[in-house]
């Protein structure tokens, strides 16, 4: 079966979907996401959605779920590069992915995630002293 | 109203769906639908073909490039001969689901439509006819 490449970029994990997603695509990648959090000790998630036409509600669900789970592994997600017009049929279709980060392309998605793991590397210094 | 141009597709798996939002996606181009437009009319696509594939265990749907009063659209018609709706309006709320899904698809497909129309009879199927207009 295929699956969607997860590239490893510094403290974070890096997905850029390219393809017009099957449902059984976007469980795996949910499954592989969830796994590699762990395995690569990862703090944030970038999931690039730029190249998608269109975000239904399985793809939405795709995303509050990852987001929801990555928290839980104490991981950021971060979805960046929505298109204007998605972002527009999301909201008409009932779907505000409340619990979703979002940015508006990789570069600030990143800056998130990097602000987030200072602050919380700050917090550390301020127990030790 | 005239029909310029119809497409059938038959929706059997999950790959049919994103058939279902591809062919979608020609025809709404070929009526000259603006992006937003063609963005609604796909992402209803794809909820009506999923509906159509886990409730109604399969069917069919037929895309056809409409003309109307100088206005072409396009319009889309599922038909499937699953359990059926027992109840419409209730199935078209916000959140209602009786599968896995968030209950978005009924009721989202029909408010990024111009057109909707749903028929549905216990035991015998369901058809849901959508538009949208350029």
């Amino acid at each position: 079966m295929d699956r969607i490449p997860i590239l490893k970029f510094g403290d974070a994990l890096l997905v850029t979907i390219q393809v017009d997603m099957h449902d059984r695509l976007a469980t795996a990648l949910e499954e592989d996401l969830t796994s590699k959090i762990v395995s690569h000790n990862a703090k944030g998630v970038l999931i690039d959605i730029s190249a998608l036409e269109i975000v239904d509600s399985f793809i939405g669900r795709m995303l509050d779920n990852i987001a929801a789970v990555s928290r839980i592994l104490d991981a950021d997600t971060v979805v960046v590069g929505m298109r204007p017009a998605v972002a527009i049929t999301l909201v008409e279709l009932g779907l505000s992915l409340s619990g979703v980060k979002t940015a508006l392309n990789v570069e600030r998605g990143m800056a998130l995630i990097k602000g987030r793991l200072a602050a919380s590397e700050h917090a550390d210094d301020d127990v030790e002293d | 109203m005239t029909t310029l141009r119809t497409e059938r597709l038959e929706i059997r798996t999950s790959d049919d769906v994103v058939r279902a939002r591809q062919l979608t996606r020609t025809m709404a181009l070929e009526c000259g639908l603006s992006l937003v437009d063609q963005t609604k009319i796909i992402t209803a696509a794809s909820e009506l073909a999923r509906n159509t594939l886990d409730y109604g265990g399969g069917g069919k749907v037929q895309i056809d490039v409409v003309e109307a009063g100088g206005r072409r659209g396009v319009r889309l018609t599922f038909e499937d001969h699953g359990p059926g709706i027992a109840d419409v309006e209730t199935a078209l709320k916000d959140g209602f689901t009786t599968g896995k899904g968030m209950g978005l698809g009924l009721g989202g497909a029909k408010r990024l439509a111009n057109e909707f129309w749903i028929e549905s009879k216990p035991g015998e199927g369901t058809k849901v006819v959508i538009a949208r207009w350029k």
